[in-house]
């Protein structure tokens, strides 16, 4: 299945690209991410719980950036095997470009499944990798932004709060 | 009066007993001592490279006893195609060989590549998970679309075919010049692009096989779900294991349904065979249903463009098609037929139409092989055939029922050879359009239709008049056309010495209720009650060499050959009985269960002729053997042509595009009936499946070739509340000519004559209320619907 969407980003690309090559920012926007480990020379090795339909599975599997771009595109793809799930396999290939509020990021996704969640699952696969694709950049966006504006009023928070934690990190 | 006993009574299904009381006794009911569990490691990719089976940690688990793979089956023999099928420029058939377990590539989802033996079924199926994920497969691009597969001769399902081709067919070759020009001059063609949906057979009891080995004998025994032992046998032992026959038992105990599915070799069988050989204990192997839907063979999955050529008042002149036929990954055993002598052979239909030419291109993809299923072929034709006449009414303004009297065969020209190669040995075809006409009530249409507009529905009356060739088949003929089997049949009548009789026959009963209609035929010959008489069937060490049920000849074939064993027993009964009775053999007659010297009141019973045989102290033992049992074989001298009208009414929601099915109606003639409530039940059955077919069944593959309609979630089968209550008529009968017992075939016909009838009401529903839509494929779902009204 395929699909294409973009968010902005209040933050600018260069903080923005050096989120999407964080392994840190990685793992908590992957949803269901249970552990990644490696680099982005060598790729990652990724555990992703997730639950399509009837079939819950632990997907083991590689993740790897390629096709870089410096500051404009990377193709994320990854291929997991979940046991008697089937696995799952996909790709995404972001891109940047500075808008007045910060960044565009679009993304391209193509994601196909095999074994029993396409057999089981078929008629919710294109909704769940909707779902996770999704659940993802909001993660993203939400790792670079901080949370939405009205979550915030709804707390009493720092500024230093309200930057997004990848932010604080950097100190950005 | 309806009667109450023999041939033509409604005698009540003995089988049911068992079966609707859970006593039956199927393949996985049956529990050995010492049994071993198999489990099968399928891809879940549709084309790959074998790079590695991991097959080491699974050997180390509890209760694994062997692993097997591809290669430990690379020296036996492939499991063969049935049929030789040479292309127009005579070049035979791409045969490629089906191992057990596939072995450096494997070619579709479910195809399995290794195999868990264990102790229980739970330690099999955690170390077949195990070699699973430890075994490296890579990907390659799946050939899925037929027409892409053909196209693209750089990916091939197997590297020695380059163009995914099996075959490239023509029938009649000779017509095709002929065909062309009558097309080219003729004043009217209807030229119609459909697809005939691939279904997933569905039989209610999955495959399931038991292998067990003797080593104090060396003998073999297959249990398993078969609808042909014999042909079991002789596929596994003598050209997959190389087995000698004499050296192993096949037996199909109760099977519940087939529907085609069952008639082939699977690699299952022979791996349970070779697991018990090699660890001297019973191993056993059931499908999940899950595997069911991957690895048994598929039905249909044809794409055809058909062109009906016609004069302006709608008289039939040609009819062209070209069609794809998708084979799957493997030959299966009569894959190779089913869309080429099943389907092209009936492109005349039961009309008058002087130039017919057939073009089929048998295609290898990535996926579950494809064979017969209820039907085979027939249904594709008949769908075709009946669809494009549709149309054809339409465009020139002609009604459907008179252009089918106009272009029916008439009574007077029987036997008639058709274009494409069959002899119709006898018919009625405006007879059963008449009382079809009549018990749909035709004349009441238009009142019908008012009333479900009152309520806001469409409706749509729809016509299909088919024939089809069953109770195969003259294996002369079938031999000259690349038949790789004879296909008679065998039965054997033994009397026992109490005068009640064991009757071993070739057919297998998988459903059909063989066990009640046997036992009637035997009863009104030999003038013995039904209950005396056992029918016996489904075990090579009891049965004479049949060929087993399909195609709708067991009664046409195996029936007929019974039938000609009791002829034996009686003519052997004359001779007990004129020694007996101290008279002349040619003076005995026999009626009624008695032998009697003619003109006289000297008689003796059937039990008594039967005791004297068995205890043989007044017997003529110089010149007649003791005994009475007799055995026939049949070989038929053509096929079966039952044939039928059935109209179907439908009521379409403009909303949803729901399509219901208001009334279905059959006139079928099946030559003379043994047993008209089987022969219903059959009918329900048959009309059932083409209903699922029409309206909701589709096996459908991604572009990856994964099976997206791979459970009961996705692949809609028919229940209860989608078929009508049916009215089925089969007085108008034309018995067969070629058989004593003037029987047809009944099991299929309703699956072969229903499918065009609903999609025509459908098509017929939606031009009534404006809408110009020519055609919707299969099947005719309330989206499909929906969106062609909407478009």
């Amino acid at each position: 299945m395929k699909l294409t969407d973009s968010r902005e980003i209040k933050a600018d690309p260069a903080t923005v690209w050096r989120a999407i090559l964080d392994p840190d920012v990685l793992k908590e926007c992957i949803p269901g991410c249970e552990s990644l480990t490696g680099s982005i020379a060598e790729g990652f090795e990724a555990a992703v719980v997730q639950k399509v339909g009837p079939v819950k599975a632990r997907f083991t599997g590689v993740v790897h950036l390629t096709d870089i771009d410096e500051g404009r595109s990377v193709k994320i793809s990854g291929e997991g095997k979940g046991g008697a799930a089937g696995f799952a396999k996909g790709g995404a290939v972001v891109t940047l470009e500075p808008i007045p509020e910060g960044t565009r990021l679009t993304y391209d996704v193509d994601a196909s499944v095999g074994g029993k969640i396409a057999q089981l699952g078929s008629r919710i696969i294109d909704g769940f990798a909707k779902k996770m694709a999704d659940d993802f950049f909001a993660r993203f966006q939400q790792a670079v932004e901080g949370p939405e504006a009205d979550e915030v009023a709804a707390t009493d928070e720092t500024d230093e709060k309200k930057k997004g934690w990848f932010k604080r990190l950097i100190g950005g | 009066m309806p009667k109450d006993s023999g041939i033509g009574a409604s005698s009540k299904r003995r089988e049911d007993i068992r079966f609707l009381t859970g006593r039956g006794v199927y393949t996985d009911d049956i529990t050995l001592h010492g049994e071993l569990h198999a489990v099968m490691v399928r891809s879940t990719v549709a084309n790959g490279k074998i790079v590695s089976v991991g097959t080491a940690r699974a050997e180390t688990m509890p209760g694994v006893q062997a692993v097997f793979t591809g290669a430990d089956f690379a020296a036996v023999g492939g499991n063969p195609a049935g049929w030789l099928i040479n292309s127009r420029d005579g070049t035979p058939m791409r045969e490629p060989k089906r191992p057990v377990l596939a072995h450096g590539k494997v070619r579709h989802v479910g195809d399995a590549y290794a195999a868990v033996v264990a102790n229980t079924y739970e330690q099999a199926r955690d170390a077949a998970q195990a070699i699973s994920d430890d075994t490296v497969i890579e990907e390659l691009p799946a050939i899925v679309n037929m027409a892409a597969a053909v196209a693209n001769p750089a990916n091939r399902v197997h590297d020695e075919i380059p163009d995914n081709v099996c075959y490239d067919w023509g029938w009649i070759e000779d017509n095709r010049a002929k065909v062309d020009a009558a097309i080219k001059s003729a004043p009217h063609v209807t030229t119609l692009e459909l697809v005939n949906n691939r279904l997933v057979p569905n039989a209610m009891e999955p495959r399931a096989s038991i292998g067990e080995y003797f080593p104090g004998t060396g003998d073999y025994k297959l249990t398993t779900t078969s609808q042909n032992p014999h042909l079991t046998r002789l596929l596994v032992a003598a050209f997959v294991l190389g087995i000698p026959e004499n050296k192993l038992t096949v037996v199909a105990p109760d099977v519940g349904g087939g529907f085609g599915s069952k008639i082939y070799h699977y690699g299952e069988e022979a791996l349970v065979l070779a697991a018990a050989k090699k660890l001297h204990r019973p191993v056993r192997w059931t499908a999940e249903r899950s595997e069911s839907f991957l690895s048994d063979a598929h039905g249909r999955d044809h794409e055809t463009k058909i062109e009906l050529a016609s004069d302006l008042e709608g008289n039939f002149i040609a009819i062209r098609t070209t069609t794809l036929a998708n084979v799957g990954a493997y030959l299966s055993n009569f894959s190779t037929v089913t869309p080429t002598f099943l389907h092209g052979t009936l492109m005349a239909g039961p009309y008058k139409v002087p130039n017919v030419y057939v073009n089929v291109k048998t295609v290898f993809t990535n996926t579950a092989p494809v064979d017969a299923y209820r039907g085979a072929g027939r249904p594709e034709a008949t769908y075709s055939i009946e669809r494009v006449v549709d149309k054809m009414c339409r465009e020139l303004n002609l009604d459907p029922f008179e252009v089918r009297r106009k272009n029916f065969l008439t009574t007077d020209m029987f036997p008639y050879t058709t274009p494409v190669g069959l002899v119709y040995d006898t018919g009625n075809y405006q007879a059963t359009l008449e009382k079809a006409v009549q018990l749909a009530d035709v004349a009441g249409f238009e009142k019908r239709a008012a009333a479900s507009r009152a309520k806001g529905r469409l409706r749509g009356m729809g016509l299909s008049t088919w024939i089809e060739a069953c109770g195969i088949a003259p294996s002369h003929l079938v031999g000259i056309l690349g038949a790789r089997v004879g296909l008679y049949d065998a039965a054997t009548v033994r009397v026992n010495a109490t005068g009640n009789l064991s009757v071993m026959v070739g057919a297998h009963s998988h459903g059909q209720g063989h066990e009640t209609v046997f036992a009637q035929i035997v009863s009104s010959k030999l003038g013995v009650p039904e209950s005396s008489v056992e029918i016996v069937h489904g075990d090579t060490s009891k049965i004479p060499f049949g060929m087993g049920s399909y195609g709708s000849r067991s009664l046409a074939v195996c029936g007929v050959a019974m039938d000609k064993a009791l002829d034996k027993i009686i003519a052997k009964g004359k001779k007990i009985a004129a020694h007996m009775l101290e008279a002349a053999e040619g003076d005995i007659t026999f009626a009624d269960g008695k032998f009697s010297v003619a003109g006289t009141d000297k008689a003796k019973t059937f039990g008594e002729i039967a005791f004297s045989a068995y205890v043989p102290h007044n017997y003529p033992l110089e010149t007649l053997e003791p005994g009475l049992e007799e055995t026939a074989f049949y070989d038929p001298a053509n096929f079966t042509y039952p044939a039928g009208a059935y109209i179907c009414e439908v009521e379409v929601d403009p909303d949803t595009g729901r399509v219901e099915v208001a009334s279905f109606t059959c006139a079928d003639d099946f030559g003379n009936v043994m047993n008209p409530m089987i022969v219903e039940g059959q009918v329900h059955g048959g009309v059932g499946q083409g209903i699922g077919q029409a309206l909701l069944e589709n096996a459908h593959y991604d572009e990856n070739g994964q099976l997206l309609t791979g459970s009961y979630m996705d692949y809609a089968m028919p229940r209860a509340d989608d078929v009508p209550f049916y009215t089925v008529d089969h007085s108008c009968s034309t018995p067969c000519t070629h058989n004593p017992l003037g029987v047809k075939g009944c099991g299929e016909a309703g699956a072969i004559g229903s499918p065009p009838a609903v999609v025509n009401a459908v098509i017929d529903a939606l031009h009534r209320a404006g809408h110009k839509i020519d055609h919707i494929d299969m099947p005719v779902s309330p989206s499909r619907v929906w969106s062609a009204m909407n478009a």
